[in-house]
């Protein structure tokens, strides 16, 4: 048998549904018969009657209703139907789910899945990468899921936690990431993984930079080179013990985003590193994202327009060389 | 499932119109809420208030229908002018106190201040600023209760004229028609968004047309009656409660004060203020009571020896208490500690 990243958070959602009574999905398209623009809640709402609801086009109210239902005991996915769209939600997202907690002491448990990143003709305003927006908020953990299993366990994680969480799940890997199976359980919350081990240096990515990152590793391995991989998987918190314990075994560390360049993940992390492990560097610290440009619709100009496997490549055996 | 709006006539004589039976407890809401919006103003004014002060003078009938006229387990979502709402409610006056003086002990322990409180788990919402974006947040309490099985409840958010304008406003009031939540949302059209008089605000004959137009049944209340304000809520507390539609009730007042104390509304022309909708609806109320002889005036000055026992009491009480410390501060935005984010500082 063989799962598809996008399988597995239906999967997630299934089992949530089943063995949770206070779960409901609610957004655009994701009841009825049609399960959801990418069909991630497919066959849902016919096995979960009641519990998968269509709603309008209101993105605020969307969340704003399961802000509400959250504060009274339920758990609430919203699907958006793409990272994009979640702009006009911002304000609940930030502004209401994100300091509640703070404010009175009552959690807000909602979970807000964004179908993230870039896909080949899908222009400016449907393959943001937004989770940046919801790191630089307080009051809000930010997943990336980069691997079938993550998607699946760490939605199911997702759920669990009793603070708001954005769930970023990117729709390039929707179909290209398989597994051979799902798993129980899989690295606490908040942990980095080590993807690939290596010891000449580290390059830290999250979702589908993650498995362009592996792939360059792969490449400069037939160069001689041994490149660790560090996937972050929750982009907020951020796992800086372990980026500091991969720096200090090579001495080089490049980041990849595929969120445009400034600020985000990429910067925050070669912010920490610098600032605690700054004798662990043997070179400047790099990073690579996308241009300071909207997402291009074109193929040869969204292929230009982000970083993939070869441009990490390049960017690597640079900074290697120094 | 669209409903004709609906209006009722605008009352034109008050004394004509006999009390509703909870005439004289809501006028004590309205009294307390008075007095301590009084105090806080001249405390305000002293310098002994931090950040702004929002006074709902010339709302207090409107608000205290919306507080008093629900029952245990609704949901109430009220905004800046709701003192008496919020009293009638059962928010203790001590909150807002505590609120207001910076206790470290109130609701929002100095986090956040004056009217931006509540108690989320005794179904006052505590607002934030961005206008508009409370009323889904009612529906989504509500769309719990209704999947968690609880019956006959209601869900009450406020709004003034000036937010209905926002988009979330909108998007809100949709997804109530849309879930057929048993939602009332009064506005209250006070003829000011701050600065801003109707004309610029929106362009409608009356606000309350847009009931049909959102699958709301709507009604036009004069703010300034008690009894009406009422009867009116009242009645669409009652239709929301009994699965009718979601009622929209839109009320007419003029803000008898500034938007906040920094303001001296100087831009309200004199001939506003001599509009019917310019009327103190608590002056009203009184003068209700005596031409009814619902109290004597010995009575009305107990009552209102009691309002200014109860604030001064709340007030002294907040103002021994220590304020809120940085270094002791516990500052975690997440109530899951091992998930928070450590930067070195
Ligand atoms: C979305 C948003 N924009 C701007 C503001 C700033 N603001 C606070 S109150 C106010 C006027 C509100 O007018 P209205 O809704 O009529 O209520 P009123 O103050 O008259 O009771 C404004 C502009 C805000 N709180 N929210
Ligand atoms: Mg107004």
């Amino acid at each position: 048998m063989s799962i598809t990243y996008l399988e597995a958070i239906r999967e997630a959602q299934a089992k949530l549904l089943r063995d949770d009574e206070r779960v409901f999905i609610y957004g655009q398209d994701v009841g009825g018969t049609f399960g959801g623009a990418f069909k991630a809640t497919k066959g849902l709402a016919k096995e979960f009657p009641g519990r998968v609801l269509n709603t309008p086009i209101s993105e605020d109210a969307i969340v704003g209703a399961a802000i509400g239902a959250a504060m009274q005991g339920m758990r609430p996915i919203v699907e958006m139907q793409f990272a994009d769209f979640s702009s006009i939600a911002l304000n609940q997202i930030l502004n209401n789910a994100g300091t509640h907690y703070w404010r009175t002491n009552v959690p807000v448990p909602i979970t807000v899945r964004l179908p993230s990143g870039g896909t080949k003709g899908s222009g400016p305003f449907h393959s943001q990468s937004m989770e940046l927006i919801y790191a630089h908020y307080p009051g809000l953990i930010v997943m990336t899921p980069a691997t079938v299993e993550d998607a699946y366990t760490m939605l199911i994680e997702a759920v669990a936690i009793d603070d708001p969480v954005i769930y970023c799940e990117h729709k390039y890997l929707y179909y290209h990431l398989k597994a051979d199976k799902l798993p129980e359980k899989g690295l606490p919350t908040g942990r980095a993984r080590i993807a690939r081990e290596g010891r000449d240096l580290t390059i830290v990515s999250y979702s589908a930079m993650m498995q362009e990152s592996l792939a360059a590793a792969e490449e400069l391995t037939r160069e001689g080179f041994e490149v660790e991989v560090v996937d972050l998987r929750t982009v907020k918190p951020l796992d800086t013990d372990t980026l500091l314990a991969s720096v200090a075994r090579t001495g080089r560390l490049l980041c990849i985003g595929e969120s445009f360049p400034w600020g985000g993940a990429t910067a925050e992390v070669i912010a920490r590193v610098t600032s605690q492990g700054f004798h662990l560097l043997d070179a400047a610290p790099q990073r690579l994202n996308a241009k300071d440009t909207p997402i291009p619709y074109h193929p040869n100009l969204w292929n230009a327009h982000r970083p993939n496997a070869q441009k990490i490549a390049t960017k690597a055996r640079a900074l290697l060389r120094e | 499932m669209l409903q004709t709006a609906q209006r009722t006539a605008k009352s034109k004589t008050k004394k004509a119109t006999p009390p509703h039976d909870r005439f004289l407890e809501a006028f004590r809401w309205m009294l307390l809420a008075r007095t301590l919006e009084e105090k806080l103003v001249s405390l305000y004014r002293g310098g002994l208030i931090t950040g702004g002060v929002y006074i709902g003078k010339g709302q207090e009938a409107v608000s205290v229908a919306c507080g008093l006229l629900l029952q245990k387990g609704d949901i109430f979502a009220p905004l800046i002018r709701d003192q008496a709402g919020r009293s009638a409610f059962g928010e203790p006056l001590i909150d807002v106190t505590r609120t207001y003086l910076g206790s470290r002990l109130g609701p929002m322990r100095g986090r956040d201040g004056n009217i931006h409180r509540g108690h989320p788990r005794n179904n006052e919402l505590a607002m934030i600023s961005h206008l508009g974006a409370m009323v889904s947040v009612t529906v989504g309490a509500l769309i719990a209760k209704r999947f968690k099985g609880e019956k006959n409840f209601v869900g009450l958010a406020c709004i003034g004229e000036g937010g209905m304008q926002t988009g979330a406003f909108h998007e809100g009031m949709n997804i109530a028609a849309v879930e057929q939540a048993p939602l009332v949302v009064v506005a209250t059209n006070n003829h000011y968004a701050y600065s801003t008089p109707n004309d610029r605000e929106f362009a409608c004959d009356d606000l309350v047309d847009r009931a049909i137009g959102y699958g709301f049944e709507g009604y036009s209340l004069d703010g300034t009656d008690l009894s009406a304000c009422l009867d009116v809520i009242g009645g669409a507390v009652k239709r929301a409660r009994a699965g009718r539609p979601p009622q929209l009730v839109v009320a007419s007042v003029l803000r008898l004060s500034g938007h906040g104390e920094h303001d001296d509304a100087s831009y309200v022309p004199e001939e506003v203020k001599r509009q019917p909708f310019a009327r103190d609806c608590l002056k009203m109320a009184e003068q209700t009571i005596i031409d009814l002889n619902l109290a004597d005036a010995e009575t009305l000055a107990a009552w209102r020896k009691d309002a200014a026992a109860q604030v001064d009491e709340a007030i002294a009480a907040a103002q021994q208490e220590a304020a809120p410390e940085g270094n002791k501060e516990d500052w975690c935005a997440l109530s899951t500690r091992d998930l928070v984010d450590h930067v070195d500082e």
